[in-house]
């Protein structure tokens, strides 16, 4: 049975000409489980639309 | 006078200063004890004997000649093998970068310990590409606790965790993006201090995350860090993130009393997911240096959460034309881990950057009214090669992302820490000394004072 992020795996794959094989794939989506779960973790504190990110460009 | 592997830097510089010893008989003395024991250990890739004969003549003949000698004369020392060293390929841990040329120039940092009289005796077994924490590697074998080889050194550094801990040299080089010198040391029982982001130069290194990484020393003593480290200080305009800072020295500073730091021991997050060991270890360090108050550090478990988004992120943008091409060279598990990386959507990373300015300003506010923040260096003692799982108050937790809880909220926003190794029984554990921006004067002085407490100590290795 499909996994609810194989479509994703999948179609981000192809966008970045990055191959997966099969026996690869339940640890990529392990990872990017884990991943995404940490992800919404900063995701969801509300931060001033004035943040700026951390590295700052100096010209 | 024969050179001891208990000797510790300062001892030896001194010694061959003072015509004690050669520096020629302090680099055969480290030639002959990595001979002796890197074939349990496996700390090294890369011996380079001639090399290091070569530059220990030279300062014999200098002081011959009556000429003044650098601060670390004689002193050998090795690196992690994601430093460039002249005429090595930099494999960083890999099978894949071993195509790589040598490398025509040494690391700065590699430089400027040689400026001061330091011997290179070699090269590091570390973590493929430095996303690790365990030491173990599955192209070089795994880097082997000195204090009982059937157990982790820790990493990504593994291999100069069990070159100091296990006294082949008194001085080792490494690297830390979430972790990397801080968990080995406290594995493997050992001064490590990683600096503030942006302090020391990484130029001619191997990188990871550019967003986080550093480099920074390892040693038998805060002393001994402090001697390296002064002599690696300044700004380099090949590493885009160093200071423009001059040099701050912090060996002259390193005996002043403690007792007027305001010390904390950080509380929430920080106390959170530890064995009792960890919890003896904090708790000894805090009743030596007279800490009581415990601070809450908001956003603690975020900002783990954080590092690790750009951590995988930014390693996937650094290796995606590797794992499009030889996918199958890579260790499996930093693969799949760097393949997800690639998926990560970049609003999520964008807003992990943000977190971090907004965490930054957290800790600056805790840094107003405290001068010291104490917490563990790793959740346990080194855990057994190969182990998977450890079980936490009834609740089996995977061992390789745990390891760093602790470390990663520092790193994150670059504050300078020593971990100072706590010689319990059977293991050693470390405790991460934190300080202010700038200030490793501070976490290196306390780190001394506990030294001289005997609350610190780098224990013998007792497992070669």
């Amino acid at each position: 049975m499909a996994e609810p992020l194989d479509d994703y795996i999948d179609a981000v794959s192809k966008a970045l000409a990055l191959p997966i094989e099969e026996a690869w794939r339940p640890a990529v989506r392990a990872n990017l489980e884990v991943s995404l779960r940490l992800a919404r973790l900063v995701d969801e504190f509300a931060l001033p639309d004035e943040t700026e990110p951390a590295p700052i460009f100096t010209a | 006078m024969t050179s001891k592997p208990e000797m510790t830097a300062s001892e030896i510089a001194s010694a061959v200063a003072g015509r004690r010893m050669s520096a020629l008989d302090a680099t055969e003395a480290a030639l002959s004890r990595i001979k002796q024991h890197d074939g349990i250990l496996n700390s090294f890739t890369d011996v380079t004997a001639e090399r290091a004969r070569a530059k220990a003549r030279a300062i014999d003949a200098e002081i011959a000649a009556g000429k003044e000698v650098g601060p670390l004369a004689g002193v050998p020392f090795a690196v992690k093998n994601l430093f460039d060293a002249a005429g090595l390929s930099t494999r960083a841990g890999s099978k894949i970068n071993r195509d790589l040329a040598p490398a025509k120039r040494d690391a700065s940092l590699i430089e400027r310990m040689e400026a001061a009289g330091a011997v290179l005796v070699g090269a590091l077994n570390m973590g493929e590409y430095a996303y690790d924490f365990t030491g173990e590697n599955v192209h070089d074998g795994p880097s082997r606790n000195p204090h009982d080889t059937t157990r982790m050194t820790g990493g990504s550094s593994g291999g100069s965790g069990s070159a100091v801990g296990g006294a082949l040299v008194p001085i080792a080089l490494g690297s830390d993006t979430n972790g990397s010198i801080r968990v080995p040391s406290s594995f493997c029982g050992i001064f490590g201090l990683k600096p503030t982001y942006g302090r020391l130069s990484r130029a001619r290194s191997f990188p990871f995350v550019a967003s986080l990484d550093h480099l920074g020393p390892f040693a038998r003593s805060a002393a001994d860090l402090a001697l390296a480290y002064d002599a690696m200080q300044g700004p380099d305009a090949e590493d885009s993130a160093c200071t423009t800072r001059g040099l701050e020295p912090t060996l002259p500073l390193i005996a002043n009393p403690v007792s007027d730091l305001r010390i904390a021991i950080a509380g929430g997050y920080f106390q959170k997911n530890v064995f009792p060991e960890a919890v003896e270890a904090v708790s000894r360090v805090a009743k030596a240096l007279g800490a009581t108050k415990v601070v809450d550090v908001p956003g603690a478990a975020r900002a783990r959460a954080a590092a690790y988004v750009i951590t995988t992120t930014e390693g996937a943008s650094l290796h995606l034309d590797r794992l499009r091409k030889r996918p199958n060279d890579f260790d499996p598990a930093v693969r799949d881990r760097l393949i997800a990386g690639a998926m990560v959507p970049a609003p999520m990373v964008d807003r992990a950057q943000k977190f971090r300015r907004w965490y930054r300003a957290q800790l600056a506010e805790i840094f107003k009214s405290v001068d010291v923040l104490l917490a563990p260096a790793t959740p346990c003692t080194a855990p057994k090669l190969g182990q998977v799982n450890f079980n936490l108050d009834g609740v089996e937790l995977p061992v390789r992302a745990n390891i760093g809880v602790h470390t990663q909220p520092i790193s994150f926003i670059g504050l300078p820490v020593v971990a100072v190794p706590v010689p319990l029984e059977p293991l050693p554990i470390g405790v991460q000394i934190i300080a202010a921006p700038w200030r490793e004067d501070i976490a290196l002085r306390v780190a001394h004072a506990l030294e001289k407490m005997g609350v610190a100590a780098a224990p013998a290795p007792r497992g070669i």
